[in-house]
């Protein structure tokens, strides 16, 4: 789950980590006085769950509460594209002003689960305020990367080193230290996947603050942090995703015209690649999940059938938790409240599959069979939209 | 012979109680499996379809019934301290099938049996099965299996039944289909596998099912070049994924151009994989290639 920036912020600021003086305005007025507040200068920061805003319009720095109020305007009044948001962009219904900050040098922090060393770490880099996926690709050795042992935790030798990589001045070692050993409570306490700082800034008087804050938290961990769900802005989610992971099913929409229902992640991938490699476009990825209901199945066709985009709909069913009986249940059922008369390629293996195919059979519904994943793929092509 | 369980492997199922963990022991027991314990606390002394006795303790079911490796089907929240019990009862395997365990408990566990003597598969993985034992320690339907000469390891549930159920098409037996798990930390990853299957005498060529996120099929690639002697087939899944988006599996997520299918292909590639182009091709895949090898006729 993606949390806000000054949601994030309102985290580190509980952890007593520094950042900057800050009020979330969601009307151009409030922007006004926010920035008034602030001394007459701002920057107005787009509230989105994507990064690049910055380049897209959703960052500015204002000289007087006037132009707090028109930037404001212009940030609430349309949808910020960014390279991450998709062509569509994300709604922006909140703003965060902030006071200017006196910057003398800008640096990278972030928290993460290094797969590799299969452990927490935490990278540094004095390329703050730079795109890091670009330092990583072009200068490696300007990112260095700090293993946690998470039986351990961070050790204060360990904030030292990351202090000494970053060539940083006496005067601030101590509170970067602060800072580090801050975060990765922030990252363990919270059951982040990612905390990243872009830019944690040195200050003209010697302060480190963090100027920017992402938090990711792990969707696996909710059951234990009631309190962090409060931050999910349903808004910044597609909405169709955001249906399906409130019934507990793994949506992603794609661009495609084919709608696919799968259970198994694996199985769903294969099956847009097959898809992809018929000629055809999935619409979506989706795992109904092992132990559905009859309910749940029609959910997950309920979901598939309100993209505007599906015209067709492919199910590869391998019946084994998951009774292919159960699929075909939920898939009648959903076409009967629907009333959708979108075309369907069933293919189902395993558990119950005469069943399953009887009563899709006998539904009246347009349905094709197809036996293999080829066989599928062919008769979604030729099923004419 | 097979990989890691044989007809002397004595299963004990934490979680045994449960509706996963019953439905899933009879259906175990039912294909062949010797389930000799279960485990779970509060239930102690019961009787688990009249055969199998349950203990409150995996301790009190190891002394009891020598049970050699642990099945654990127990809710997220309290499975990492079920992987911690079997560990510290000594018991050399577990497969942990349990889904959405939060990462950074898995990073603790991880960590906690690292240096002890117990291999861990999963989590959220659909488990193991060698067909030639009639031993099946997990949740994929029996049915399906030939007992024969491929191995197939996988970080897919449902996508690995695809795959073996492609292969008994075409009269290909499997030696062991070991499921590794979708997570970004599982207890036993590809390379440990490829070395039991390069030493086992039982299987001559291996298909592997990788998919997006992280970076274990480049190390399996790595592997394969430098040290692995027999003939594999591998399909990497989730070309069609966009990035920064998780595909179902918690583990599978393009974090960078690492994490792509198109790069994990070109290194398989370069180690000499027989590349499985598309997922409907395993099986045909699979038998060209044995077939290049004198393997088959």
């Amino acid at each position: 789950m993606n949390i806000h920036e000054f949601q994030s912020k309102e985290v580190f600021a509980r952890y007593g980590i520094p950042v900057p003086r800050g009020i979330v305005a969601t009307t151009p007025a409030e922007a006004k006085t926010a920035t008034q507040e602030l001394g007459g200068q701002s920057v107005v920061k787009a509230q989105i769950h994507a990064g690049g805003r910055g380049k897209s319009g959703g960052v500015q720095l204002v000289r007087s509460p006037e132009e707090a109020e028109e930037a404001a305007q212009r940030m609430l009044a349309s949808n910020i594209v960014t390279p991450q948001t998709g062509p569509d962009g994300a709604p922006v219904e909140k703003l965060l002003i902030e006071e200017l900050a006196d910057i003398k040098q800008e640096l990278y922090v972030a928290l993460t689960i290094d797969r590799w060393h299969r452990s927490p770490a935490i990278l540094v880099s004095t390329k703050g305020g730079m795109d890091i996926e670009e330092v990583a690709a072009n200068n490696p050795e300007d990112i260095h990367t700090e293993p946690v042992d998470p039986l351990s935790g961070l050790m204060p030798f360990q904030t030292r080193r990351l202090v000494r990589h970053l060539g940083l001045d006496p005067a601030v070692a101590g509170d970067a230290a602060k800072v580090f050993s801050a975060l990765y409570r922030v990252f363990v306490e919270n059951d982040c996947t990612l905390v990243e700082i872009n830019p944690l800034i040195i200050t003209g008087d010697d302060r480190v603050v963090a100027l920017d804050a992402k938090i990711n938290l792990d969707d696996d961990s909710m059951f234990r942090h009631a309190d962090l769900m409060a931050y999910r802005d349903i808004n910044q989610e597609d909405p169709l995703e955001a249906q399906a992971s409130d019934l507990d099913i793994a949506y992603v929409n794609l661009d495609g015209d084919v709608g696919c229902l799968v259970n198994g992640a694996g199985l769903a991938m294969a099956t847009l690649d097959v898809t992809n490699a018929a000629g055809a476009a999935p619409a979506n990825f989706l795992d109904v999940g092992g132990g559905a209901t009859p309910e749940k199945v029609a959910n997950a066709v309920k979901i598939i059938l309100s993209d505007p985009n599906v015209k067709r709909v492919l199910v590869n069913i391998f019946g084994g938790i998951l009774r292919c009986d159960i699929a075909g249940e939920g898939i009648v059922l959903a076409y009967k409240e629907t009333g959708s008369t979108v075309p369907l390629v069933v293919r189902m293996l395993g558990t119950n599959v005469v069943e399953g195919k009887e009563i899709l059979r006998t539904s009246g519904l347009p349905v094709v069979f197809a036996e293999t994943l080829t066989d599928a793929a062919d008769a979604i092509k030729q099923l004419k939209v | 012979m097979g990989v890691l369980v044989d007809e002397t492997t004595r299963v004990m199922v934490q979680g045994i109680t449960g509706r996963e963990g019953s439905f899933h022991a009879r259906a175990c027991m039912a294909y062949g499996t010797n389930v000799v314990a279960g485990v779970t606390p509060g239930r102690g002394g019961t009787m688990f379809e009249d055969k199998v006795p349950v203990f409150n303790s995996v301790e009190e079911a190891v002394a009891q019934t020598q049970a050699n490796m642990a099945l654990i089907f127990v809710p997220p929240a309290f499975a990492p301290d079920a992987i911690a019990e079997s560990t510290d009862a000594g018991i050399p395997l577990i497969a942990c099938i349990t889904e959405g365990i939060p990462v950074q408990d898995m990073v603790k566990i991880y960590r906690y049996i690292e240096n002890k003597p117990t291999r861990l598969i999963g989590p959220n993985c659909p488990g193991l099965i060698n067909p030639g034992a009639r031993c099946k320690i997990g949740i994929m339907p029996g049915a399906i299996h030939l007992p024969g000469r491929v191995g197939v390891l996988s970080r897919s549930g449902t996508l690995t039944y695809e795959a073996v159920g492609q292969l008994t098409a075409l009269d290909l037996g499997q030696s062991s289909c070991v499921g590794i798990g979708g997570d970004p930390i599982i207890g036993t990853n590809f390379v440990d596998v490829l070395k039991l299957f390069d030493a086992d005498p039982d299987t001559d060529a291996v298909v592997m099912i990788g998919e997006i996120g992280g970076t274990m099929e480049q190390d399996a690639a790595a592997f394969v070049k430098a040290d692995f002697k027999k003939p594999i087939a591998a399909l990497v899944v989730g070309a069609s994924a966009p990035p920064g988006k998780r595909m179902g599996h918690a583990g599978a997520i393009i974090t960078g151009e690492s994490a792509t299918a198109e790069f994990k292909i070109a290194a398989l590639k370069d180690a000499g994989a027989w590349i499985i182009h598309t997922p409907a091709d395993i099986g045909s895949t699979t038998q060209e290639m044995l077939r290049s090898k004198g393997l088959i006729s």
